[in-house]
């Protein structure tokens, strides 16, 4: 089942504008991701990645343009799609402990009325093992650190068992190991058909893990392989001041001077 | 013996304390629950702006010669829902919205009683509450609204819970989202109702800030937080009705504030989260 035969697309948009009270924050973005690819999602602050991310998901309506998800310009099922907010966005003083916040993860599926079950409550489990948090499951959400945080809530995403996945920034403030076991994740679904848009800063990660990168500016400057846009024309372009791209062996190393 | 037993027992040989206390009881017990959702939503305020808008119902009845309680729950949830869609279209922040819109239902009610120069009893009863003045038709009422709150609150603990800790991320999940929040606040309003009857106006919000924030202070689980607050409220609402009793004074203003001295109490003693504790037994408060 994982593998599909032909370009299947997960993604398209085209010429998306959206904005907020009036200012516009994506102008005509356009791009595609097929099926069952790590695709990262870069650029500087305030370039829209977030709105963008809101977009697809239906959280915010754009002005114009269409977005199509599996084929399909209608909503899909929203069951198909996971998301991880910036963690910024969440409130942490909660009384819920990391497992409750996981196990929110499932309720899209229950419907109405319904309370999760010992099988949501297994996969809520299973999903905090596979970002190595099954030790804090009984944690308040507020007692993690920031790295911790994270995890949880990619764990969360991971519970919907979604088809898409669209993450915020999961990557910034974790550790080297868990920044690792987080990519390790990520290709382990990709490898199992899920499709992944990956919201980050961490360019020499696109670089050297990923196989679809979006540079995204207010427009898409480029997208395609990290190999074919990650050139110093473009990454000037998108992040508008001088990088240094730094080429070692097939890895390639993003910094500033 | 005996006469301590006379002492615990005595108040409750009189039927208006009886219906009093079963009254304030299921009145501080739902305010609690609702209260969680309110003060970790950051909304104390709501819970003073709602009763007094409910004002301007009471006082509408009152000149129509309709049912006071029902003309109070329609101008209380009419305003919760206002603010809702006020705020939910981002027009004016949470707290502006609120103030202008209590104060001005509020204002309706004394310009409304304004025009009749027989001020009643009745009428003051609401502003400053008398528990000790229910019926049993009251008493009644008040069981049918405040089963109802629960059960529904119970029914749809699971969405109640998603919507008020991650509003986008329950959208995104496909969750009725603005549903559950203009469910919430018309439950906070018709909350904010029956405890008229029991503490007025003034300091209904108490009864659903109080106590839910003591919960907060001793528990780290939505649900355990809800029954403690409950429990708090209970224990405020019979703690405070001995006061009135004894000391003979106002029952509303005891039971709230012993429901303020419980919070102290938590404030400073709380296992892990009290002042005390921070100050003296952590290892942080050694140095
Ligand atoms: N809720 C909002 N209301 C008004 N403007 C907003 C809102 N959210 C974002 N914006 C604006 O939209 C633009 C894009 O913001 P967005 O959050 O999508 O950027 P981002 O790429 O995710 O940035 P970051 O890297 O800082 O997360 C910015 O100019 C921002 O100021
Ligand atoms: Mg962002």
């Amino acid at each position: 089942m994982a593998e599909q035969s032909g370009p299947a697309l997960a993604l398209e948009a085209d010429d998306i504008w959206a904005g907020y009270n009036g200012r516009t924050a994506l102008e005509g973005v356009a791009f595609n991701i097929e099926t069952g690819c790590l695709a990262g999602l870069v650029g500087p602050n305030g370039s829209g990645k977030s709105t963008l991310l809101r977009l697809i998901l239906g959280l915010h309506k754009p002005w114009r343009g269409r977005i199509r998800i599996f084929g399909s310009g209608a909503r899909p099922d929203r069951l198909r799609l996971g998301y991880t907010p910036q963690t910024e966005q969440v409130d942490w003083s909660f009384p819920v402990t990391v497992l409750d916040v996981v196990l929110m993860g499932r309720y899209g599926r229950l419907g109405p009325l319904r309370r999760p079950t010992a099988t949501d409550r297994d996969i809520a489990r299973q999903a905090l093992e596979s970002v190595r948090m099954a030790d804090l499951a009984d944690r308040r959400i507020g007692e993690l650190s920031g790295g911790q945080q994270r995890r949880a809530l990619v764990a969360r995403a991971l519970a919907q068992e979604a088809d898409l996945l669209l993450l915020d920034e999961p990557l910034s403030g974790l550790d080297a190991t868990a920044q690792h076991d987080l990519i390790n994740l990520f290709e382990g679904l990709r490898h199992q058909g899920k499709t992944l848009l990956v919201a980050t800063h961490d360019l020499s990660c696109v670089a050297a893990d990923f196989d679809h990168a979006i540079l995204l500016n207010r427009k898409v400057v480029a997208f395609g392989r990290p190999a074919d846009v990650f050139t110093e024309e473009l990454l000037n372009a998108t992040f508008q001041r001088h990088l240094l791209l730094v080429r070692l062996e097939d890895r390639t190393y993003v910094g500033h001077d | 013996m005996t006469e301590v037993l006379d002492y615990v027992s005595d108040p409750w040989t009189l039927e208006f304390m009886r219906r009093g206390l079963i009254a304030a009881v299921m009145v501080s017990a739902v305010a609690a629950v609702i209260g969680c959702f309110v003060i970790l939503k950051g909304m104390a305020f709501i819970g003073d702006a709602l009763p007094h808008a409910s004002f301007g119902g009471v006082a509408a009845a009152f000149v129509l010669g309709a049912n006071l309680y029902l003309g109070g729950a329609i101008a209380a949830v009419l305003t919760a829902l206002l603010i809702g869609f006020v705020s939910r279209r981002a027009l004016l922040k949470y707290d502006t919205a609120i103030g202008i819109l209590f104060v001005g239902a509020f204002a309706a009610g004394i310009l409304i009683i304004s025009r009749r120069t027989n001020y009643t009893p009745d009428l003051f009863s609401f502003v400053f509450g008398n528990v000790l003045g229910v019926s049993w038709s009251d008493v009644w009422t008040t069981a049918v609204v405040a089963a109802v709150i629960l059960v529904l609150v119970v029914l749809f603990y699971k969405e109640l819970l998603f919507v008020t800790y991650d509003p986008s991320m329950a959208a995104a999940a496909g969750l009725p989202v603005a549903a559950v929040q203009y469910g919430l606040l018309a439950l906070i309003g018709v909350t904010t109702v029956i405890g008229l009857q029991t503490v007025g106006i003034v300091l209904v919000v108490a009864l659903i800030v109080t106590p839910a924030a003591t919960a907060q202070l001793l528990t780290r689980r939505l649900p355990a937080m809800m029954a403690a607050g409950a429990a708090v409220g209970v224990l405020s609402s019979l703690a405070g009705l001995y006061v009135a009793y004894y000391a003979d004074v106002s029952a509303s203003a005891a039971i709230v504030l012993t429901a303020t001295a419980f919070f102290f109490l938590a404030f400073l003693f709380a296992p892990g989260r009290g002042l005390l504790w921070q100050r003296g037994f952590s290892p942080a408060g050694r140095v």
